[in-house]
């Protein structure tokens, strides 16, 4: 093979990479969008609303016994629990420790 | 009995006595070799699951060669002279696996599982079992920096051509840009056999070297001001959604480059069987025992194909710098179109996520979540570079299936 054809293919390979992706991620937006529009549930007055919130019986707090292998309870300030799952996950990674062997007491956002 | 007779025949017949005997040296220096990798993948922990496979194959074939009779002796564990004739047109052993099953040793009749593709294959149905493509849907702009990141391999491809490897070769020298031990042995074996030792070694060497080839381009080609951005929460993706994407894909691509078909097509059954949540079964199957079983065979066959007749040449050097060239010219895209992303979205993206394009996944996201923590502590970049890491999947065997198509 010489070093222009190598060259062209190169380039070819490239550009179908490029274009195999590409029509794969309108792909994906196409049904992303679908979906999204599917999810949109359709806006409850306020009135409706309070009507199915009283309807609901109030939450009783009760204090759950802490599930087997767990290290107990954390206090969250500001943190969504996504964002606090993945800072522990981060955290055991680091230091190499499974998770349910680490205690963390509590997780606040430095602002 | 006559003892001292006895001694000079167990001498005579022992490994030992070819040490210095012919080229015995050479298996000698592989030996050497496969401690360096032992000492990489156990002390360094470099990819230990597949290197000190690798290590131990590369250590019993040359060891195996110190047997009177070297590589042909029926005790060799891994014979390439009956590899040659399989793969040899003219010879009457031309694709007969019957041959290397009556005359072969273990090592050879573990590769046949390399040689078939079939191992490659089992793994990214595994990999596909393991990966969540969450936020790839979630943010489907991803697959680009996955397209991006691939530009190591074309580069690589180029530059080995220039070289004075055959397009065969160069293709399988460029796929180890990828950055997909799976896909680079999967195309290896398929275009140039014969190089399988050293482009698995270097693919994988260099994945796990990727934490420190990163973060040097990753710092000199973005600012302060690129690596701090804090990109917003991607949306919430549905459950159908994770379930039609691997058939989507699956359609997709095999269509798109049907030689990929053994690669996409195990890699997006792995997916279903995760997603599908009937199969939960199949889905811890694949992503444990099956995994494991197949990295055992794996990492020993391709271990086995480092005999050191084949193994100490220049060429081997030339890959192992090509193999450098094309994982940092991968990044150096990644994190290219990152920016041009970066530019395009008003400073939403952060760039760092460019360079998880390269397929090592896990490795590559991590890279860009430490590097833009070191910038910016609340800042968490893991889950937005997962999706161009995933998409980088799909790319490399992209790349690999246009290759393919290009050299078969």
């Amino acid at each position: 093979m010489s070093i222009a054809e190598a060259g062209i293919t190169a380039i070819f390979g490239y550009v179908v990479v490029f274009a195999g992706l590409l029509i794969l991620m309108a792909v994906i937006s196409g049904m992303g969008a679908y979906f999204k529009s599917k999810e949109k549930v359709p806006e409850k007055s306020a009135k409706s609303v309070q009507q199915e919130t009283n309807k609901i019986p109030k939450l009783v707090k009760v204090n759950k016994p802490v599930a087997k292998g767990s290290a107990g309870h954390i206090k969250l300030y500001d943190v969504p629990d996504k964002e606090a799952a993945m800072i522990m996950a981060i955290v055991a990674d680091t230091m190499q420790k499974p998770i349910n062997e680490l205690h963390f007491i509590s997780i606040k956002e430095v602002k | 009995m006559d003892i001292l007779e006895t001694l000079k025949t167990l001498v005579a017949d022992s490994g030992f006595a070819s040490f210095f005997v012919d080229e015995g040296y050479k298996n000698l220096i592989m030996i050497l070799i496969s401690f360096l990798l032992l000492y990489l993948g156990i002390v360094k922990k470099f990819e230990p699951l597949l290197l000190v496979g690798i290590a131990f194959g590369c250590l019993l074939v040359n060891v195996s060669n110190f047997f009177s009779g070297g590589v042909s002796s029926p005790d060799a564990l891994y014979h390439p002279e009956l590899w040659d004739a399989f793969l040899n047109h003219d010879s009457e052993f031309y694709h007969s696996y019957g041959n290397i099953m009556a005359n072969g040793g273990l090592l050879d009749i573990l590769y046949i599982g390399v040689k078939s593709g079939l191992y490659p294959s089992l793994i990214f149905l595994g990999v596909g079992a393991m990966t969540d493509f969450g936020p790839l849907l979630s943010n489907p702009k991803s697959l680009l920096l996955g397209a991006a990141a691939q530009m190591g391999v074309f580069l690589a491809f180029f530059g080995a051509v220039c070289l004075g490897f055959t397009g065969k070769e160069a293709a399988s020298i460029g796929i180890i840009g990828g950055a997909d031990g799976p896909t680079a042995i999967f195309l290896t074996t398929r275009l140039a056999p014969h190089l399988l030792g050293p482009i698995a070694i270097a693919a994988y060497s260099y994945m796990a070297l990727i934490p420190m080839i990163q973060p040097f381009f990753m710092n000199l080609l973005t600012t302060e001001k690129e690596r701090k951005v804090v990109m917003e929460q991607s949306r919430t993706v549905s459950k159908t959604e994770k379930i039609i994407f691997p058939i989507l894909v699956a359609v997709f691509v095999i269509l798109l480059l049907p030689s990929t078909a053994p690669l996409i097509g195990c890699l997006m059954l792995g997916n279903l069987w995760k997603e599908c949540g009937v199969t939960e079964r199949l889905s811890d199957t694949v992503q444990n025992a099956l995994m494991n079983i197949v990295t055992v065979f794996l990492g020993i066959s391709v271990g086995a194909t480092t005999v050191a007749s084949r193994f100490l040449t220049l060429e081997t050097l030339k890959i192992v710098c090509l193999g450098l060239i094309a994982f940092c010219f991968s990044t150096i895209g990644g994190l290219l179109v990152g920016k041009i992303m970066y530019k395009l979205s008003g400073g939403k993206i952060n760039p760092l996520i460019g360079s998880a394009g390269v397929s090592a996944v896990p490795m590559a996201a991590r890279v860009s979540q430490i590097e833009g923590q070191k910038a910016n502590p609340k800042n968490f970049l893991l889950m937005h570079a997962m999706g161009p890491n995933v998409a980088g999947v799909i790319g490399s065997a992209i790349a690999a299936g246009f290759l393919l198509a290009v050299f078969k």
